[in-house]
C-alpha cells in the first residue's frame, strides 16, 4: 500500500524543500521506492537541491496537461536507484493544477512507489493546497520561532479540514511535526522557543529535531541531500527521522547544548 | 448606560415561502437579521433626542440610516398610545430608519401600523433572564423564562485561521483554541483547554452569557458585544489561569476561578 507525504509549513524558508530533498532519499536509502514531486510551480526548487536541474525536460504541469507521460518527466536519481523525482515548471503559474490533474498523476505513482513525497509551497493557496490535498500523512516544518509556529498552526487546520480525508470524512490525516533549524544554544538564552514551547502550541507528534548546521547550505549549494551527509548532525538527525517514520523508535538528539568541554573553554570551539 | 433607553442587537426572522412559478419577478426568501433595538423608556421627544444624539455621535457610522427597532415593553407609562408619527420623523431626522415596534399594547401596536411600522415578534428574552436571577437574590419568586438550547462540542484543537460558531447554543471545547482562532457562541462558552486565540459569548446580545477557560492566554474575549483586547500579556493572577468572564452592569469582568 502506497503512502502520499507531504512535507509543508505555511511559512517560507523553513526547510520544506530541505526535509523533502532528505526525507524521500532516506527512504530510498532504506529500499522503499520512492517518488519526490515538487508541487511549487514557478519556483522550482527541489531538482537544485537534488541536484538534477539540469536533467528537467518534462515537469509535473506537462504530464498533468498530457503533454507528457510520466514515464518521460520522472527522473531517475544518480545515486540511488529507487529514487525519482518529478519536478516543478519554473515556466507556469499555480492555475496549472487542476484537482483531477493531479490525482490522475497521485493514481498512476500509488500504483509503482512505495511513498510519494509531495514538496509544498510556501502558503496556503492552490499550489499548497493541492500538495496537501490528496496526503495521507504530513510531515509539518516548522523552525523556533512564532511566526512559523503560528503558520504551522494554520496549516494544521487546514489539514484537518480541506484535505481529501477530511472532505470524505475518512480517518484524518497523520500529522508529524519535523522543527529544523533548532539551535539549542540560542533556545537555552531565551532567543528561540524551545522543543516543549512548540509542542505545547502545536500539540501534534514530534518526528525529529534538525540541528541548525552550515551543513545544510553546503549540501543545498551542492546539490546533494544532507541526509547523504552522514557526518553532519543534520543529516543524522534527518536519518532518524526516516527511521522514526518507518517505526523504528529513536531517542531524540541535538536536543541539548553541547557542553564545551575545558580544551574549547580555552581554545574556542 | 442612558436612563431613557437603551440599545441592544436583538435577533429578527421573517417568513420563508417559496415561489415555484418559471421565471417570478420576486423571490421570497426567509433571513435572520440583527437589528438594534431601541428601548423607549419615556415617551419625551426632547429626551429621546438628547440621549440619542449623543449616543450617535459616539458611533456615528454605525448608525448611519441603520434599521432600528421600537421596543415599547419598558415604558414608564406602560399604556400611552405614543405619538408614532412624530416618533418615526425625529428618528430620520437623526438618520435613523425605524421599522417596526416590539410588544407593547394592542393600541400600542394599532397607532404603530398607521405610522407605517411594523410589529415584529419574537426577538430576545435575554432580559428576562439576567431579571430573574437577579430577583432570586432578593428572595421573590419570579417568572420562569426557558430558554431551550443545545451545546456544541469540539473535541479537536481549534488552530489559527479557523472559526467555530455554536448557533443557538453554548459551545464547549475540549481542546486548545489557538492564537488566530476564534470561537463564537450565542450562548456561553467553555474551554477545557488553554484559550490563546479570541472567544465571543453571546453574539446575539444574551448579556448574560459567560466564558469560562481551563488556562486563560486569550486575545480578545467578548460578552454581548462588549469585547477587551490583550494587547499585552494577561496579568499574572490571569494569564494561564482557570478564569471565567462576563458582564458586570456592562463592564467586562474577568476574575479567576477559584
Amino acid at each position: 500500500m502506497s503512502k502520499v507525504i507531504v512535507v509543508t509549513s505555511g511559512k517560507g524558508g523553513v526547510g520544506k524543500t530541505t526535509t523533502s530533498a532528505s526525507f524521500a532519499t532516506g527512504l530510498a536509502m532504506k529500499g522503499h521506492k520512492t517518488v519526490v514531486i515538487d508541487f511549487d510551480v514557478g519556483l522550482r526548487n527541489l531538482d537544485l537541491i537534488m541536484g538534477c536541474e539540469r536533467r528537467v525536460v518534462y515537469d509535473f504541469v506537462n504530464v498533468i496537461n498530457g503533454e507528457a507521460t510520466l514515464k518521460q518527466a520522472l527522473i531517475k536519481d544518480k545515486t540511488h536507484d529507487k529514487l525519482f523525482i518529478l519536478p516543478a515548471s519554473q515556466t507556469r503559474d499555480k492555475d496549472a493544477f487542476t484537482k483531477e490533474g493531479v490525482e490522475k498523476v497521485i493514481d498512476e505513482l500509488r500504483e509503482s512507489f512505495d511513498y510519494i513525497v509531495c514538496d509544498s509551497p510556501a502558503g496556503i493557496e492552490k499550489g499548497a493546497i493541492m500538495a496537501l490535498y490528496f496526503a495521507d500523512e504530513a510531515l509539518v516544518v516548522t523552525n523556533p520561532e512564532v511566526s512559523s509556529v503560528r503558520d504551522s498552526d494554520r496549516i494544521l487546520g487546514i489539514l484537518a479540514a480541506k484535505s481529501k480525508r477530511a472532505e470524505e470524512g475518512a480517518e484524518p490525516i497523520k500529522e508529524h511535526l519535523i522543527v529544523t533549524r533548532y539551535s539549542p544554544e540560542r533556545v537555552e538564552s531565551g532567543e528561540m522557543l524551545s522543543i516543549e514551547d512548540i509542542n505545547d502550541l502545536l500539540g501534534i507528534n514530534l518526528m525529529g529535531v534538525i540541528p541548525e548546521s552550515e551543513s545544510v547550505l553546503q549540501a543545498s549549494n551542492s546539490g546533494i541531500p544532507v541526509i547523504r551527509d552522514s557526518q553532519s548532525s543534520s543529516g543524522q538527525a534527518y536519518d532518524d527521522v526516516v527511521m522514526r517514520f518507518l517505526g523504528e523508535e529513536v531517542p531524540m538528539r541535538f536536543l541539548d547544548a553541547e557542553k564545551k568541554g575545558l580544551f574549547k573553554r580555552i581554545f574556542g570551539a | 448606560m442612558q436612563d431613557d433607553l437603551f440599545l441592544e442587537e436583538t435577533p429578527t426572522s421573517s417568513v420563508t415561502e417559496k415561489v415555484a412559478k418559471p421565471g417570478p419577478a420576486v423571490e421570497l426568501r426567509g433571513s435572520v437579521f440583527t437589528l438594534p433595538v431601541l428601548r423607549l423608556k419615556r415617551s419625551d421627544l426632547g429626551a429621546i433626542e438628547e440621549t440619542l444624539s449623543e449616543r450617535i455621535s459616539q458611533s456615528k457610522k454605525f448608525f448611519e440610516n441603520a434599521p432600528v427597532v421600537l421596543d415599547l415593553e419598558h415604558l414608564e407609562t406602560p399604556a400611552e398610545v405614543l405619538d408614532f408619527a412624530a416618533l418615526c420623523s425625529l428618528l430620520r431626522t437623526l438618520q435613523l430608519v425605524p421599522v417596526g415596534v416590539r410588544q407593547g399594547s394592542a393600541e400600542q401596536q394599532q397607532a404603530a401600523v398607521e405610522a407605517g411600522l411594523a410589529v415584529l415578534r419574537g426577538g430576545s428574552v435575554q432580559e428576562a433572564v439576567a431579571a430573574e436571577s437577579k430577583d432570586k437574590k432578593t428572595g421573590e419568586v419570579v417568572k420562569q423564562v426557558v430558554v431551550p438550547s443545545k451545546a456544541l462540542v469540539i473535541d479537536q484543537p481549534v488552530r489559527s485561521g479557523q472559526q467555530i460558531y455554536a448557533q443557538g447554543g453554548d459551545l464547549i471545547v475540549l481542546a486548545p483554541v489557538n492564537a488566530g482562532a476564534e470561537v463564537i457562541a450565542d450562548g456561553n462558552i467553555h474551554i477545557y483547554a488553554p484559550l490563546r486565540g479570541r472567544a465571543l459569548a453571546g453574539v446575539l446580545g444574551d448579556a448574560s452569557a459567560r466564558i469560562i477557560v481551563q488556562s486563560m492566554e486569550a486575545e480578545l474575549v467578548s460578552i454581548a458585544g462588549h469585547y477587551q483586547i490583550f494587547e499585552e500579556r494577561l496579568p499574572d493572577e490571569l494569564f494561564g489561569k482557570s478564569a471565567q468572564v462576563y458582564l458586570q452592569e456592562m463592564a467586562l469582568t474577568l476574575v479567576p476561578l477559584r
